[in-house]
């Protein structure tokens, strides 16, 4: 149903009640309306409510990680998740693979004319889930509308801070020929939901985004030490592209055992299908984690403990092979050479 | 060592073992998805560097000649109509960019994953004319009749299909009439068969006295499928074999054909770079004039062409390897294709871009004991 036919529907009430018109973001009295009817009320917390024009942190000692990202994503509701988790898990992660507990998150959102309110409750009621799952509060926000097909529906910026757990190191400068590689849980599900639940891919597919949260998973793989390199949640080009950026990084050779990668029979037979290839497909609650060959067992052991890393495997290990490349030991005992993936994969004929 | 890797460590050595004592041999794998799969799994690694593989016109959009590029970015090009296709159509470069650089400038182009999608799409907006690309092989052609069928059922009248269907069987005829490329042998890929039947492939031993197998995408089928290849080519034996196992019947799947035939009837089509071959495609029946969007919208197709410089015409038929071309991995990339071998993930140029460049053989992996 599209949002006009929605708003004729929904008869007795104004369309301004229904969907966001441009005088939502007017700055008068509908703008207060929709701020504290649809997102404060939400979101209360003691460095929110204030309701200064910047969030007061009490006093932050240390080194602070700070973050920003945005989203766009067509759906916007897919199996899973949505843009709001989407936007909370994203930032979340990117300060706290860093070895920083997170702070606080911004949230900015722009609306574009049309949107129904209804969608909009159900995404900011997934942003609020989200961030109490990650136990991270919304410290400061900004709301704009644009014109009707100047927006994508609703874009979310989030900006995240945190502090870094004192003595942590993690880069990729501190990894060495020998370190082995550890994914926690199955690979490519996020990118697979949305395309599953995008107009005109509509496979049947019982794969749901794996987007979350993962402070609570890196806090408690900090406890390995400083065996522990290196952290990353492996986003937009997958498993793949973070790989081959660190191989180049480093100047070492990744070597990844097919047999180890987990990947669900759905997901495998998903990506089959579409022609993709799920080590280039995005996620949205994994960690890629490269520990020491000493250290790996316990950061595994460790992974395996927390409720995001039940599936945590070793898949692969730095070499000081030449030249420095990422490369996949198949199922079947042959290599190949693993690529950063290009643009936008596209599902292939036949 | 896991039971796949021994058995696809025997198979090697078989191999292996078979190319000694034959000697050089080349042979054809017709399909892209085995082009793609043989890198993939890696067992392109452990084949016998004198065993030359190579690649064939099956990988549906690049045997598309660029008339038919050309006319369905005409079709975006009009108001009012929605062009549906396939994923990876969208990215062959024609005269006026490709459709997904119409779809930036605000063409409506749907990427669909079945074409059912596109039927869906007509029903949702039925003041907007649908068009559905129609290529590959007879994988893909009879979801194209059934979902024919389906609209005419539906009564959806803004729903066409410009057809680019074409057939394998006449392409590899004509590959071995212009006999240009010395091949011992094909391998013949297990989903066109699983359509066609295995009998479709006859002609290919009768005619030309070559043997060719019907195998599967799977490891351990393909190396099975190489190494009876290349025994049947060190006996001399113009056979037609299949180890694809129960899913290829002989007659192929008849419901498949069946639809393919209510629908669709041979023409003359005309191929990338091999010119117009004889009943190689697959053209509406009057009866389903209606939905055949060339007669729709007076469409014609120009003339094929290459872009400048780029070999994808030879790279089809055999004639060139990728790394032949002064384009590739130069100014042509995945991201920035100059020819349709290099957009889709079935195309030749594609997987020597991704899998091949840092691509070395392997020594046959060691055997376990006993």
């Amino acid at each position: 149903m599209t949002p006009a036919k929605a708003a004729s529907r929904a008869g007795s009430r104004n369309d301004d009640e229904v969907q966001v018109v441009l005088a939502h973001g007017g700055g008068g009295e509908m703008t207060k309306r929709l701020v504290e009817g649809h997102i404060l009320s939400r979101f209360a917390n003691p460095l929110l409510s204030p309701l200064t024009d910047a969030a007061v942190f009490p006093e932050m000692r240390g080194q602070v990680c700070f973050s920003t990202d945005s989203f766009v994503v067509q759906p916007l509701e897919f199996p899973g998740g949505d843009i709001g988790r989407l936007a909370v898990c994203g930032t979340v992660n990117d300060v706290a693979v860093m070895g920083a507990d997170v702070m606080g998150l911004s949230l900015a959102l722009v609306l574009e004319e049309g949107l129904l309110f209804s969608t909009l409750d159900r995404i900011l009621d997934s942003v609020a889930a989200a961030a109490r799952e990650a136990g991270v509060p919304i410290v400061t926000g900004d709301t704009k509308v644009v014109e009707r097909r100047h927006g994508d529906g609703l874009t979310i910026t989030t900006a995240g801070v945190g502090r870094r757990v004192d003595g942590v190191e993690l880069g990729p400068w501190r990894i060495r020929p020998g370190d082995r590689i550890i994914v926690s849980g199955g690979l490519a599900e996020h990118g697979l939901a949305v395309m599953s639940a995008r107009e005109g891919l509509g496979f049947d597919t019982s794969i749901r985004s794996d987007a979350a949260p993962l402070n609570g998973l890196v806090r408690a793989v900090l406890e390995a030490g400083p065996g522990l390199r290196f952290l990353r949640d492996p986003t937009r080009g997958g498993l793949a592209g973070l790989l081959v950026d660190l191989s180049e990084e480093t100047g070492l050779c990744v070597e990844l055992e097919e047999e180890a990668l987990p990947l669900t029979p759905a997901v495998r037979a998903a990506s089959e299908m579409l022609g993709l290839d799920p080590l280039s497909i995005a996620n949205e609650g994994k960690l890629v984690l490269v520990a020491s060959p000493d250290a790996a067992p316990r950061v595994l052991e460790l992974c395996h403990q927390h409720p995001l890393g039940r599936r945590a495997a070793l898949v692969g290990t730095f070499t000081e092979a030449s030249p420095p490349l990422v490369e996949l030991v198949t199922r079947a005992g042959g290599r190949r050479i693993v690529l950063r993936p290009y643009g936008e994969d596209l599902p292939r004929i036949c | 060592m896991s039971d796949l890797r021994e058995d696809i460590a025997r198979l090697v050595h078989s191999l292996h073992r078979v190319s000694r004592e034959a000697g050089p041999m080349a042979v054809m794998e017709v399909c892209g998805t085995h082009t793609v799969s043989l890198f993939r799994s890696g067992v392109k690694a452990f084949l016998p560097e004198s065993f030359r593989l190579v690649s064939g016109p099956g990988c549906p959009v690049c045997v598309t000649a660029q008339g038919y590029v050309d006319a369905a970015i005409e079709l975006a090009l009009k108001p009012g109509l929605t062009v549906a296709t396939y994923g990876d159509m969208v990215r062959v470069p024609g005269r006026k960019g490709s459709l997904e650089d119409l779809r930036a400038k605000g063409a409506s182009v749907l990427v669909c994953y079945s074409i059912r999608d596109a039927i869906r799409h007509a029903q949702a907006n039925p003041g907007q004319q649908v068009v559905f690309l129609a290529v590959g092989f007879e994988t893909t052609a009879p979801a194209t009749a059934a979902a024919v069928l389906e609209a005419e059922r539906l009564g959806v009248g803004n729903f066409s299909v410009l057809s680019g269907h074409k057939l394998v069987m006449p392409a590899v005829e004509a590959l071995l009439s212009a006999g240009d490329v010395p091949l011992d042998g094909f391998l013949l890929p297990g989903h066109v068969s699983v359509i066609v039947g295995s009998r479709a492939f006859v002609p290919v031993a009768e005619r030309f006295a070559k043997p060719a197998v019907v195998t599967g995408f799977e490891p351990e089928q393909m190396l099975r499928g190489l190494l009876r290849l290349a025994e049947l080519v060190a006996q001399r034996r113009p056979a037609i074999e299949n180890v694809y196992g129960v899913a290829v019947a002989e007659e192929g799947n008849p419901v498949a054909m069946a639809f393919i035939e209510r629908v669709f009837e041979p023409v003359d089509a005309e191929w990338r770079a091999l010119g117009v071959i004889p009943a190689s495609g697959l053209g509406f029946r009057e009866r389903f004039a209606a939905f055949d969007a060339a007669r729709r919208f007076a469409l014609t197709f120009g003339a094929d062409y290459d872009p400048p410089g780029c070999l994808c015409g030879n790279v089809i038929q055999g004639k060139a390897m990728p790394g032949d071309c002064p384009h590739f991995a130069r100014g042509c990339t995945p991201r920035r294709p100059i020819g349709p071998c290099m957009v889709s993930s079935e195309g030749t140029c594609a997987a020597w871009f991704k899998y091949g460049r840092n691509f070395r053989h392997l020594p046959p992996p060691v055997l376990a004991a006993g």
